[in-house]
C-alpha cells in the first residue's frame, strides 16, 4: 500500500530533521534509494527542483516524491506526514516549554544530536558535490566542466559573504548557476 | 527568516509580543522541521490555540505544495528540453554548495568543545562511508546514537552529582 508507506516514511523523515529543513536531504536520499522510488539521476533532479522552488526544501521534496509515487493523494499524504512531527513537537514544546528548555537531559541530548546532524548534512552535501564532478563513485567519469562550474559557484557564494553583510541569496546563486549551466552545456 | 517574522508578526500585525518572539528561536531550534513551519505553528497557537496553529501551518505549506505539485506533473518533458537540462546541470552544482553551506552554518552555531567536534567528525566520516560504499545503515540510527550519548553523559553526571551529595 503505497499511501501507508509514504505516510510512515515521511513521518520518520519529518521527525528527524532537527537543525532545519536541509537535514531532510540525507534522510530523503536514503529513503528514496532504498525503496527504489527514483534512480540517482532522477533523485538529484528532484532535489535541484525542490531547492529552486519557493518554500522549505523539506516540504517541496515530500510533495514531489508523493506526487511521483501516488499522484495528488500521494503528494497530500507525504506533505502532511513530513510536517506532522514538527507541528506536534512545537505544540508540546509550548506546553512544557519552561521545563523542557531547562531540562538538562533534553538539552544534553540536543547538544550531541546537533553536531551529528551537521556532520551528516556536510557529508551528504560533499558527496553530492563530488558526484556532480566525477559521476558514480564506483565508476568515476570526471567532468571537467562540472569541476570548473563547482569552483566558480563556490567562489561566488563564499566570496559574496566576505564582500556583503549577508552574501547573495540562495535563489540568486541558483539563477547564476542556471545561467552558467546553460553557458557551459549549450553555448560552448 | 526571523527578522521578517518579527517585522510582520510582532510590529505590524501584533500577533505575538516581544517576549513571545524571544522564545521563538529556541522553540524552532529544538523542534524538527523547517523554521518557517515551526514559526507558523507557534504564532498560530499563540493567537488562536489549536485551530490557529492548524490554519497557520496549513497556510505556510499550501503555496509550495501547489507549485511543486504542478511542476511534478510536467517535469519529465520539461527536463528533456536541452536548455532546461543545461540550467539544471548548473543548478545541481549550486545545490551541493548550498547543502554544504547549511552544514557549515549549523556547525558555526554549536559550542566548540571536544565532545561536539568529535561527534561531528565521527558522524561525517560514518555518513561518508555509508554514502560512498552504499551501506545499508540509516542516518536515523546515527542520530539516535548521538542523542543517546547526550543522555548517557547527562545520566552519568547526575549520578556523580548525586553520589557526591550523599
Amino acid at each position: 500500500m503505497i499511501y501507508l508507506k509514504l505516510f510512515l516514511e515521511f513521518l520518520k523523515i519529518g521527525a528527524f530533521t532537527f537543525g532545519g529543513g536541509y537535514a531532510a536531504v540525507p534522510l530523503i536520499r536514503e529513503t528514496v534509494l532504498s525503496n527504489g522510488w527514483m534512480d540517482d539521476a532522477m533523485l538529484s533532479d528532484m532535489i535541484a527542483v525542490s531547492e529552486s522552488t519557493p518554500g522549505p526544501i523539506m516540504v517541496n521534496m515530500a510533495t514531489y516524491i508523493g506526487s511521483s509515487q501516488g499522484g495528488l493523494p500521494g503528494a497530500a499524504i507525504a506533505t502532511a506526514a513530513v510536517v506532522l512531527p514538527a507541528f506536534l513537537f512545537v505544540l508540546v514544546l509550548m506546553k512544557v516549554m519552561k521545563r523542557a528548555m531547562t531540562n538538562a537531559g533534553f538539552r544534553s541530548a540536543m547538544g550531541t544530536l546537533k553536531p551529528c546532524i551537521a556532520g551528516i548534512i556536510l557529508s551528504t552535501g560533499a558527496f553530492m558535490a563530488l558526484k556532480n564532478v566525477i559521476g558514480p563513485v564506483q565508476a568515476p567519469v570526471p567532468d571537467i566542466k562540472a569541476l570548473i562550474l563547482t569552483a566558480f559557484l563556490a567562489v561566488v557564494w563564499f566570496a559574496s559573504k566576505k564582500l556583503f553583510k549577508n552574501g547573495i541569496s540562495p535563489i540568486l546563486l541558483i539563477v547564476i548557476a542556471g545561467a552558467a549551466g546553460i553557458a557551459v552545456r549549450n553555448l560552448f | 527568516m526571523l527578522p521578517l517574522i518579527e517585522r510582520i508578526c510582532v510590529k505590524k500585525k501584533k500577533w505575538i509580543t516581544d517576549t513571545e518572539m524571544t522564545d521563538l528561536p529556541a522553540v524552532a531550534e529544538s523542534s524538527p522541521g523547517p523554521i518557517a513551519i515551526n514559526c507558523a505553528t507557534y504564532i498560530g497557537y499563540k493567537q488562536k490555540g489549536i485551530p490557529g496553529a492548524l490554519a497557520a501551518t496549513f497556510g505556510v505549506i499550501v503555496p509550495s505544495f501547489v507549485i511543486i505539485l504542478v511542476i511534478s506533473f510536467f517535469i519529465d518533458g520539461f527536463l528533456e528540453n536541452k536548455w532546461v537540462a543545461g540550467a539544471f546541470y548548473g543548478i545541481k552544482i549550486a545545490v551541493g554548495i548550498l547543502i554544504i553551506d547549511a552544514a557549515i552554518k549549523l556547525f558555526s552555531k554549536l559550542p566548540k568543545n571536544a565532545l561536539t567536534i568529535s561527534i561531528g567528525t565521527v558522524s561525517f566520516l560514518l555518513m561518508t562511508a555509508v554514502n560512498v560504499f552504499a551501506l545499508k545503515i540509516s542516518s536515523v540510527a546515527l542520530m539516535l546514537l548521538a542523542a543517546a550519548v547526550g543522555l548517557a553523559i547527562w545520566l552519568a553526571r547526575r549520578k556523580r552529582a548525586g553520589g557526591e551529595a550523599e
